[in-house]
């Protein structure tokens, strides 16, 4: 292939592509913004028959009989499947698989999975499913943890006595001699109700059987298509190479979508059962049913406080109602536990965590991962307790820091800690000094801290595997293909592992193209979960670019005659360093390169080192180890309508330590989105069931903030560098998340006095609480007028 | 019962003969075939399928497609032209009005509508305008940067 011939002038002016930190849009931008993007519910469906799936209305039951035998032989129904077809559980840790795609003997929740139908067209698919027939002996249901744990009660899964799915129970240091210790123990409790996550796009999936040639081609909604394809492999009984799992474009997941949905299963169990294709679009209701968002969960907290603020220990006790199935809820409570640490100096913490099977829908991992309740009440307390000793609570903060090199009590490390920063431009930027405590009534001003992980040190599935894996692809065109199996989901990582190629390269972006999730094609990868794909993948891309830059170094230096060391790469120009020669343009090395080896693959790999997987030698240690952890310091400024209870939340200031922003422009966006649905959740977002019935399964009901509502979300990012990190970058979309929550609440505390320990604050709660103190003063100044 | 239906979708005059029942956004979708229209709920609750409706936007998916006989439609794939974004398209692109993208389409139409009857609206009405549009991935703060840059840009064209 020969090339342009290249003008002098532009191999002169060559300048590498610096990316890595570049404000660059979206690589699939284009396709949002002009309805080109193809979600699932998008794609050629051509011939397919609809799947539907028949749902409990029972909380609690056996099942009796199932008689589908009218559904079967309504014309234009293809398949009708239930718990028989289907022998093998699945779940997302391999000790914890309890659920099927469709139940087997008993319902758990109203909505669970009984029976689905493949049918022509989706009239008749809703035809069939009314003909279905569930006859069941229902069984006592529970809906809140101290009904599910109370004596004598049915058990939901036979293994799981008492209803416990797990219990944690961790003390490192000594907690009592901590509290011994300090000037000031107080101790609180806390309850925040059950989110979800609401993503924009309803759950589908369409799953295609080829019977002649025994291969299942499933493309879905997924965060995770590697567990996915485990999963399909199990449930289905087909060897794994038989399978193909594809991720179109995502449209958001924020953790509903980081394991194996039954949908997913249920789909490719109809194309098998027809030989054909099927497409299953949820509806919103359904979606809401499929949950697996952050559990109710019930704080009591415990700490003790030196007068000069700094902590001597704590203890929490916290209970989740993990609902009907295990999903990610082992690691949930673990989450809660193990990062009580790793954001302060704390030398004494104990934890006792239990997650509690309940008859509702199961809840699972959602962003923020098992940290935003306990950081609300954690950051709560210690502003209530340094309110108690006088002191300011940024300054209590400051008084607990880690040293930007740590390891915890539980053996957590990291290598960077960028919240001091945070705290001192957050105190800065939002005239602190002036405002806390000093505003006008009804206006107060609060602040929250947070940290997350950068993936899990370990990951769940433990395989010896490297941590992620990318390849990429060069060919006779010049153009370089990256393939990766991490998942975009609205999240940018696409756009994140093309930057951190085209910084190693310093090739234009025009010679990049990036194909992720399709696993015939892509390298298999974990997933997207615990903010890892940035840190973990983005290494690895690294890696693979480095791999080829060798590749094509040695190529120039062979058609430049001289030796490696002496080339320069300017990206899209390689010349002899220091010298006058112009160089030759990229085409002219990659059709050196080709010579005698044709296409070239280059790989790159990340482990993650030893150290930084967990080094505790408690059972669970390995959770909340990660290569690096984001932090985050939050201020938000309130207004308190005291006559309706109404909080409107003026502005928010929020800095945020992701190492380094590979895309400041994505940082920025990723951080405003996560205060943004910590807002949400602080104020208005909540499940509510009536007998187990999911009373608000849609927008309308489920009450999150419109544009009006949303407050102005100034960022500043801190960039301390990680060694660990892509160009020491850390994760940027979950750490703020928490801090949200418990900014809010201390700014209401300083605006009206009152601590709110409940989410979400909402008008109703907070009135509750203003006249309870109204009264209180009433009678305490008649007290004083007795007396 | 199917009858003919007549109208103009993104410039092109069509004739289909459409189910009574059928809403627009399973005309647009299953039998244009338009698929960036989105349906993002179960029935007027997300705005992901907002389209215009002769220059006012209304949801497709509360919409009788033999309401909209003799009008002209526009979707979100009407807006580039000659290989060109629209300017509103450009700033969502450009300043990150658009994360995961679902609720772009039917954002970026809102949008299009009042820009249309307002050209320079204010920060308020921008908001009032975009109220219905959901979106969970962006807190909207770059939404509403990006329909701003649209106005900026529109004001330095002018100077």
């Amino acid at each position: 292939m020969s090339a342009p011939i290249p003008n002098i002038e532009d191999l002169k002016n060559a300048k590498p592509n610096k990316a890595a930190g570049a404000r660059i849009p979206l690589v699939d931008g284009i396709e949002k913004v002009t309805g080109k993007a193809q979600y699932t519910a998008d794609l050629d469906d051509h011939g397919a028959f609809t799947g539907l799936i028949f749902r409990s209305p029972y909380a609690h039951a056996k099942i009796v009989n199932l008689d589908i035998s009218a559904a079967q032989a309504l014309p234009g129904v293809m398949a009708v499947i239930t718990g028989e077809d289907c022998g093998a559980p699945f779940g997302i840790l391999p000790i914890a698989e309890n659920e099927y795609p469709l139940v087997k003997e008993k319902v758990r929740y109203k909505g669970d999975a009984v029976a689905a139908v493949a049918a022509v067209d989706a009239e008749t698919a809703q035809r069939a499913i009314n003909l279905i027939k569930l006859e069941v002996n229902e069984l006592p249901a529970y809906y809140t943890p101290d009904e599910a744990r109370a004596p004598g009660t049915v058990d939901l899964h036979e293994r799981r006595k008492g209803n416990q799915e797990r219990s944690v129970n961790h003390e490192f240091g000594d907690v009592e001699a901590g509290f011994s210790e300090a000037d000031l123990v107080k101790e609180n409790t806390y309850h925040c109700a059950e989110v979800t996550h609401a993503h924009m796009e309803p759950h589908a999936a369409l799953a295609e059987y080829d019977a002649e040639r025994e291969l299942m081609t499933l493309k879905s909604v997924t965060q995770v298509p590697y567990y996915v394809h485990l999963m399909l492999t199990q449930c289905l009984g087909m060897d794994s190479s038989r399978i193909r799992v594809i991720k179109p474009f995502v449209g958001g997941g924020f953790g509903a979508r980081t394991e194996t949905l039954n949908f997913e299963i249920i789909a490719c169990l109809l194309a098998k059962a027809t030989g054909g294709k099927v497409r299953m679009q949820l509806t919103r209701e359904e979606t809401f049913l499929t949950h697996r968002g952050r559990p109710e969960t019930d704080i009591k907290i415990k700490m003790g406080l030196k007068k000069d603020g700094k902590i001597t220990g704590v203890q929490a006790e916290v209970t989740q109602k993990g609902g009907a199935y295990g999903g990610y809820g082992i690691i949930t409570i673990l989450y809660s536990g193990a990062l009580l640490n790793a954001i302060y100096d704390i030398p004494n913490v104990k934890y006792d965590g239990y997650r509690i099977y309940t008859n509702t829908p199961a809840c699972g991992a959602m962003r923020g991962h098992g940290t935003v309740n306990i950081r609300f009440a954690f950051e709560s307390l210690l502003d209530n307790i340094a309110e108690e000793l006088g002191l300011d609570p940024i300054e209590v903060r400051r008084a607990n820091l880690l040293t930007s090199e740590f390891e915890t009590v539980n053996g957590l490390r990291g290598l960077s800690y960028g919240l001091p920063e945070c705290l001192d431009w957050a105190e800065e930027a939002s005239d602190w000094k002036e405002k806390r405590g000093k505003m006008p009534k009804n206006k107060g001003i609060g602040i929250g801290c947070s940290h997350f992980v950068s993936g899990a040190g370990k990951p769940v599935h433990w395989t010896g595997e490297p941590h992620a894996t990318i390849n990429l692809k060069l060919d006779f065109d010049g153009g370089i293909t990256i393939l990766t199996g991490a998942s975009d989901i609205g999240q940018g990582s696409s756009t994140i592992i093309t930057q951190a190629v085209a910084e190693i390269l310093g090739v234009d972006y025009g010679r990049l193209r990036i194909i992720a999730n399709d696993s015939a094609i892509t390298p298999k990868d974990n997933g997207s979960y615990s903010s890892r794909v940035t840190v973990m993948v983005g290494n690895a891309a690294i890696d693979a670019a480095k791999n080829l830059k060798g590749i094509l170094v040695e190529a120039a230096a062979k058609k430049l005659d001289c030796a490696e060391q002496d080339i320069e790469c300017l990206g899209e120009v390689y010349r002899v360093a220091g010298s006058q020669d112009p160089g030759i343009p990229f085409q002219e090395v990659v059709n050196e390169a080709l010579v005698g080896t044709g296409t070239i693959t280059a790989k790159g790999t990340y482990f993650v080192p030893e150290a930084f997987q967990g080094t505790g030698k408690q059972r669970g240690a390995a959770v909340g180890s990660s290569p690096g952890f984001s932090y985050a310091a939050t201020i938000a400024q309130v207004d308190v309508d005291e006559d309706t209870g109404l909080v409107t939340v003026e502005k928010i200031w929020v800095a945020h330590d992701c190492g380094f922003a590979i895309n400041p422009l994505s940082v920025e966006g990723q951080v405003q989105g996560a205060v943004w649905m910590g807002l949400a959740q602080a104020f208005s977002e909540e499940t509510r069931y009536q007998d187990g019935l999911h009373m608000a399964p849609n927008f309308l009901d489920y009450r999150f903030p419109t544009m009006v509502e949303s407050p102005d979300i100034e960022v500043k990012i801190v960039e301390p560098i990680d060694p660990n990190g892509p160009f020491g970058a850390k994760e940027a979309s979950e750490g703020a998340l928490s801090s949200i929550v418990a900014a809010v609440a201390s700014a209401v505390k300083d605006a009206t006095g009152i601590e709110m320990t409940e989410t979400p604050i909402t008008p109703d709660r907070l009135m509750d609480a203003m006249i309870k103190r109204e009264r209180e003063e009433k009678r305490n100044a008649s007290k004083k007028g007795a007396a | 019962m199917k009858s003919i239906l007549r109208l103009t979708v993104n410039g092109r005059e069509r004739e289909d003969l459409v189910p009574q029942n059928m809403l627009l956004i399973d005309y647009l979708r299953d039998t244009v075939g338009l698929k960036g229209s989105k349906m993002g709920c179960d029935g007027g609750e997300c705005g992901a399928c907002t389209i215009l409706v002769n220059d006012a936007p209304q949801l497709a998916c509360l919409t009788l497609a033999a309401t909209v006989e003799g009008k002209k439609i526009e979707t979100v794939e009407s807006l580039s032209q000659n290989g060109r974004l629209s300017k509103l398209q450009q700033m969502f692109h450009e300043k990150l009005g658009t994360q995961c993208g679902f609720c772009t389409p039917g954002m970026i139409m809102a949008a299009e509508a009042l820009l249309r009857a307002n050209s320079n609206p204010s920060d308020e009405e921008i908001k009032k305008a975009l109220e219905g549009n959901l979106c969970r991935c962006t807190g909207y703060v770059k939404i509403l940067e990006s329909v701003k840059g649209v106005i900026e840009s529109n004001e330095e064209a002018a100077a």
